[in-house]
């Protein structure tokens, strides 16, 4: 099935582009020395303006997780991953994601991940597989 | 948190209407409105020219949607009202926001009579187009939901894959089990079996529940609401002119709106939900303690919604949830604490938030029939997931 994309906007497009030179992009601010997510044009913490996206290592763990069953449109390949990952850099620091290149049924709370980009577009998703 | 007046406790519900609950419906969403509200201006005592306010969560937001298709605006035409204060919007605390927002603008001295009511045409929409509900389709084109833009890239094309992961994060740090949480689905059915309104009432055993098909694990079919078409009201009324009114008040004693958190589905505590935010804030406006409610109706539409309720309003203590449905016994009709006594969204229906209010009132004024708990003056209500949640402490006067 062909993916929902989203807009992009001067805010979530460095973490929907990031793949394209295989970076993984989180708003970061200098005052709170603290990653955030989503991005915004502010901390959401300080409310301050010293923020920009940082690249992370694309490495974290998988926070929880659920199998996919159900067929909601009927070009939807199933069953799928659907994971909170959370990134090494910053405990809590997590978003959605999927987990790809192994069976649905060896994943795992606490599985090591990697971030693997899928380019469709001009969007790089960033999903996750296995760090062996 | 403090507060100087707790101006909740100035309002009252003084009468419940609901239409009947089809799957489907032969009678238009407008009818079904009528229907509802009709009977609940006449329960409370009251005629069509003394509701001074109306309010609906989410209102038809403009585009008469099968999920709410019928809003504040398209009913004080239909039914020649004339109010001081309306309003509707998806933007607040879950699906009981116009029990919240009714009593507030009351509270506010805007209106002595207010109207809350929702509802509800999922099930005829869905004989149409089984997909119209997917979340890639809210949007047309590209994305741009402030918070599914967050999702749907990964194919999440149904709010149980966020649910679902919270069953999964709650069953990892506390060893809840999918036994454990089949009493939510059981429970329901065996309560909707003695509610001739109810959706689904033929029994259900966990031999069923566990042959049921994952949606997405661990949740199952069963774990999931049942498309209903329905609308339900409720009146409130300023606790001076409620005694003018039939039935005995039934107090706002507390209400829960709180968000501590980001609005989102995955930011927030995922086992605690902006549930705990609401229940923190409804407890710490009243002397009543869980350990006084009688009867409590909690959000299901997906059941382990029921569970993360249950501990955030403290009815058990936080990570018990699975020990203390299992079996089942405690949250059974006859029980230390029954729930959804209705059959909830599960099994009675989808009507999505003002059912479990009709509910709980019904139980506190003892007309619940064939499914009445012993009697008690105090009962909980609250409803959503994720980000959306509110809740309301109602007392029998």
């Amino acid at each position: 099935m062909k993916r929902k994309l989203p807009a992009l906007t001067a805010e979530s497009s460095p973490f929907w582009q990031g793949g394209a030179s295989g970076q993984l992009l989180i708003h970061f601010c200098e005052d709170c020395d603290r990653f955030f997510h989503p991005p915004g044009p502010i901390c959401p913490r300080c409310t301050g303006d010293r923020i920009a996206p940082r690249p992370v290592s694309g490495k974290g763990k998988v926070a929880t997780f659920t199998i996919n069953h159900q067929r909601w449109q009927p070009d939807l390949e199933v069953p799928f991953v659907v994971a909170m990952v959370e990134l090494d850099e910053q405990a809590g620091l997590r978003f959605v994601t999927n987990i790809i290149n192994c069976a649905p049924s060896a994943v795992y709370v606490g599985m090591r991940v990697k971030v693997s980009f899928l380019q469709q577009e001009d969007v790089w998703l960033p999903l996750f597989e296995e760090d062996l | 948190m403090s507060f100087d007046r707790l101006r909740e406790k100035e309002v009252a519900i003084t009468g419940i209407g609901q239409s009947e609950v089809g799957r489907p419906s032969s009678k238009s969403a407008m009818q079904l409105t009528v229907d509802a509200c009709r009977e609940a201006i006449a329960d409370a005592g009251l005629h069509r020219d003394d509701i001074d306010g109306i309010v609906s969560w989410p209102g038809d937001n403009n585009n008469g949607d099968a999920f709410s298709p019928v809003g504040p605006n398209a009913l004080i035409g239909t039914m020649g009202l004339k109010v001081n204060w309306f309003g509707g919007g998806y933007e607040g605390p879950g699906p009981i926001a116009g029990i919240i927002n009714g009593a507030a603008a009351i509270a506010a001295g805007l209106c002595n009579h207010v109207l809350v009511f929702r509802t509800i045409t999922e099930s005829s929409r869905r004989l149409v187009d089984k997909t119209a509900s997917a979340l890639t389709n809210k949007t047309v084109g590209r994305d741009t939901s402030f918070f599914w833009q967050w999702y749907t890239p990964f194919n999440v094309l149904s709010g149980i894959n966020l649910m679902a992961m919270y069953a999964q994060r709650h069953f990892y740090e506390f060893g809840t089990t999918e036994e454990q949480l089949a009493q939510i689905a059981l429970t329901c059915r065996a309560n909707a079996a003695l509610n001739e309104k109810a959706v689904f009432r033929k029994p259900l055993s966990m031999d069923d529940y566990m042959a049921a098909r994952y949606i997405s694990t661990p949740l199952r079919l069963l774990d999931c609401d049942v498309h209903c078409d329905a609308s339900t009201a409720i009146i409130l009324s300023r606790r001076d002119a409620a005694k003018d009114c039939k039935n005995t008040p039934i107090r706002i004693e507390a209400v829960g709106s709180a968000l501590h958190q980001p609005w989102s589905w995955d930011q927030i505590d995922l086992t605690g939900m902006a549930a705990q935010d609401a229940a923190a804030m409804m407890w710490a406006r009243t002397d009543y303690q869980p350990a006084d409610v009688g009867s409590a109706q909690l959000y299901d539409g997906f059941s382990i919604l029921t569970l993360l309720w249950l501990e955030a309003l403290g009815l058990c203590p936080k990570g018990e949830g699975g020990r203390f449905i299992e079996g089942g016994q405690r949250i059974a009709l006859n029980g230390e604490l029954p729930i959804n006594t209705n059959g909830g969204q599960l099994s009675g229906g989808r009507t999505h938030g003002l059912g479990y209010v009709h509910e709980a009132c019904s139980q506190l004024w003892q007309r619940a029939g064939a499914r009445q708990t012993r009697a008690h003056d105090v009962a909980v209500v609250a409803a959503g997931g994720g980000p959306l949640a509110g809740s309301v402490l109602l007392v029998k006067e």
